[in-house]
């Protein structure tokens, strides 16, 4: 008698759960669709900041870029991907100084690892959000990140104050805008307020360039 | 004449017309031949262009109940997709594999697509439209439909390969065991409606589809034909026998370019060709809805052209089907034989019973209520 109770309450829990299975297909059926259409898309297409796509050079609109061709990115790489070329020039007060000359970058090779972004002490190179690299030819994918004609940003000489505060606000407010005028003032109080600027950071971190901002800690 | 202006549309008015045209200048004999040869044309062409739709439609759907958009390049929303796809088939090459039994290996697919096309030219379509109408028609389609299974037994078994074995195998039982219910779940509706034949169960059907007419028992039976037809489908939460995650595809690992072809065809047109008998013998077929009194109703909906109920009453069940195969995760090898056996086959034979008393007793909706069905 129980295993008939049994087979029968079976069969109609069985009946029961395959219909609720089929509701939420259902439901399923009427779902808004998650397709991405590619090339239409283009304008609203959103890609993750922290997507690694193309290694590029922030350049200024003066054509000035951060690099000081200290080579500890070509250093850094795991697969020989990067080759800075310097050159001696004689500054106007007659000191001999190391320019970049060509920062070469094979994509081809590349990895994308980041090493070189992390490591780089002035925060010269960063990867970009250009993720349509398909070229025809091997020899395109070896790029040179600076631009023509650009040279190296000078550095401020005065020191600023040690206030956090500022430097994060103009992050905020102009997140496309290269951070030029945050990381030279970086550069230049980098020991001192690295301890308060991690702690800015922190609250920053949902910012799409904190990734920037926690680099000088590290260093420190 | 009368039929000429109540039903404007439907194809008979072409083929009526075709026949007396070459009866007018021919002895019987020719006119014979070439209506079996244009009917044996008519007929695979419709066996392709029902499977490329149904391919598209499948695709379609099966990505809206992923949240997908589906095909969507190859013309306005992908529609040229499948023939895309089947230009792509027929190019392809055919791979010579070595070890195989060569004779059997070729052999095997013209088992499925012979046996699905036998059952397809028993379809009535439309008024009219129906290649062979036996008085044996629900028995023929039984016997020929199962002949299916023969192909894929080969298939395996000449594939000289563990994997088109297995699966095959899996098939064997599963088409053996599932072929029962579906036979009974027939048989219980020719109790039903006392004919074997389509035409006739068609013109029964008039004003009560035999789904409502036997009520409880009807409906037992035409869910257990669905799952039972499905299941011989090779589809859905059935699919052990090409189980892709397990067997590699199954049965048709083996095969490739056409051969590969036309296994693919054969699945589609048996999910078709099941929804389409279901649509006969439960829904009606091809009938329009009628109800008795409303002559101007009537008319109107003898308006809308045989085929186009048809049609349409079949891919409402091949909806089902397809909601149901992306609804449940597939079964095992016992699930599938301890439903077939335990719950099905019982359920089925008691059904058979309560439909006979339904009948002799006179409890069917037509004998209850004859001024309304």
């Amino acid at each position: 008698m129980r295993s008939i109770s049994k087979y029968f309450s079976g069969l109609f829990r069985g009946i029961l759960s395959l219909l609720t299975g089929m509701s939420v297909t259902w439901k399923e059926l009427w779902t808004k669709k998650v397709t991405q259409q590619y090339p239409e898309n283009r304008a609203t297409l959103v890609i993750s900041d922290r997507f690694r796509c193309e290694l590029t050079m922030p350049h200024d609109e003066n054509n000035e870029h951060a690099c000081t061709a200290c080579g500890i990115c070509e250093m850094n790489c795991p697969n020989g991907t990067i080759s800075v070329l310097s050159k001696m020039i004689e500054t106007e007060d007659g000191k001999k100084k190391k320019i970049l000359d060509k920062h070469i970058w094979d994509m081809g090779m590349c990895t994308f690892c980041n090493l070189c972004v992390i490591t780089c002490p002035s925060n010269a190179i960063k990867f970009g959000n250009n993720f349509e690299n398909a070229v025809f030819t091997r020899s395109k994918l070896v790029q040179q990140l600076n631009h023509e004609g650009s040279k190296m940003r000078e550095k401020k000489k005065e020191v600023k104050p040690v206030e956090p505060k500022p430097v994060v606000e103009t992050k905020i407010v102009s997140p496309e805008e290269p951070k030029m005028e945050a990381k030279s003032s970086k550069t230049v109080g980098l020991l001192v307020d690295a301890i308060a600027e991690s702690k800015v950071a922190k609250q920053v971190e949902t910012k799409n360039e904190s990734v920037e901002k926690v680099k000088p800690t590290e260093k420190a | 004449m009368l039929l000429n202006y109540s039903q404007p549309l439907e194809i008979s008015h072409l083929t009526t017309w075709l026949d007396s045209a070459l009866r007018a200048g021919m002895p019987e004999f020719w006119v014979l031949l070439i209506e079996f040869v244009l009917v044996g044309v008519a007929l695979m062409v419709a066996y392709a262009v029902i499977a490329l739709i149904l391919i598209y439609a499948e695709r379609k759907i099966t990505a809206f109940f992923q949240a997908r958009l589906g095909p969507n390049r190859v013309g306005k929303f992908g529609i040229f997709q499948s023939v895309a796809d089947m230009i792509k088939i027929l190019l392809k090459e055919i791979i010579h594999i070595n070890n195989v039994d060569k004779f059997l290996f070729y052999a095997a697919p013209f088992f499925m697509i012979v046996a699905s096309m036998l059952t397809f030219g028993a379809i009535p379509f439309a008024q009219g439209l129906h290649a062979i109408d036996f008085n044996i028609g629900v028995f023929y389609v039984t016997a020929v439909s199962s002949l299916g299974i023969i192909g894929v037994l080969l298939a395996g078994w000449s594939s000289n390969n563990k994997y088109s074995m297995i699966g095959a195998m899996r098939s064997g039982a599963q088409f053996v065991s599932y072929e029962l219910s579906s036979g009974f779940a027939l048989m219980t509706i020719v109790v039903l409606a006392g004919t074997m034949q389509f035409s006739e169960m068609i013109e029964g059907q008039r004003y009560c589809w035999n789904l409502f007419n036997g009520h409880i028992a009807s409906f037992v039976a035409f869910f257990i034909y669905l799952i039972s037809g499905h299941a011989e489908t090779n589809r859905g939460p059935f699919d052990l026998p090409e189980a892709e995650s397990e067997l590699t595809a199954g049965y048709h690992t083996e095969y490739s370019g056409l051969q590969f072809g036309f296994f693919y065809l054969a699945e589609y047109l048996n999910m078709f060709i099941i929804a389409s008998i279901a649509t006969t013998v439960f829904l009606g077929g091809w009938m329009p809805i009628q109800i008795h009194g409303l002559e101007g109703f009537n008319q109107l909906m003898y308006f809308i052209p045989s085929y186009v109920w048809f049609f349409g009453k079949t891919a409402v069940l091949i909806f089902l089907s397809l909601w149901v195969r992306w609804s449940f995760p597939r079964l095992r090898i016992d699930q599938l034989l301890n439903l077939e056996w335990k719950y099905l086959l019982p359920i089925n034979l008691v059904n058979i019973l309560v439909m006979v008393i339904l009948v002799l007793t006179g409890l069917t909706l037509t004998d209850l209520f004859p001024n309304l069905f």
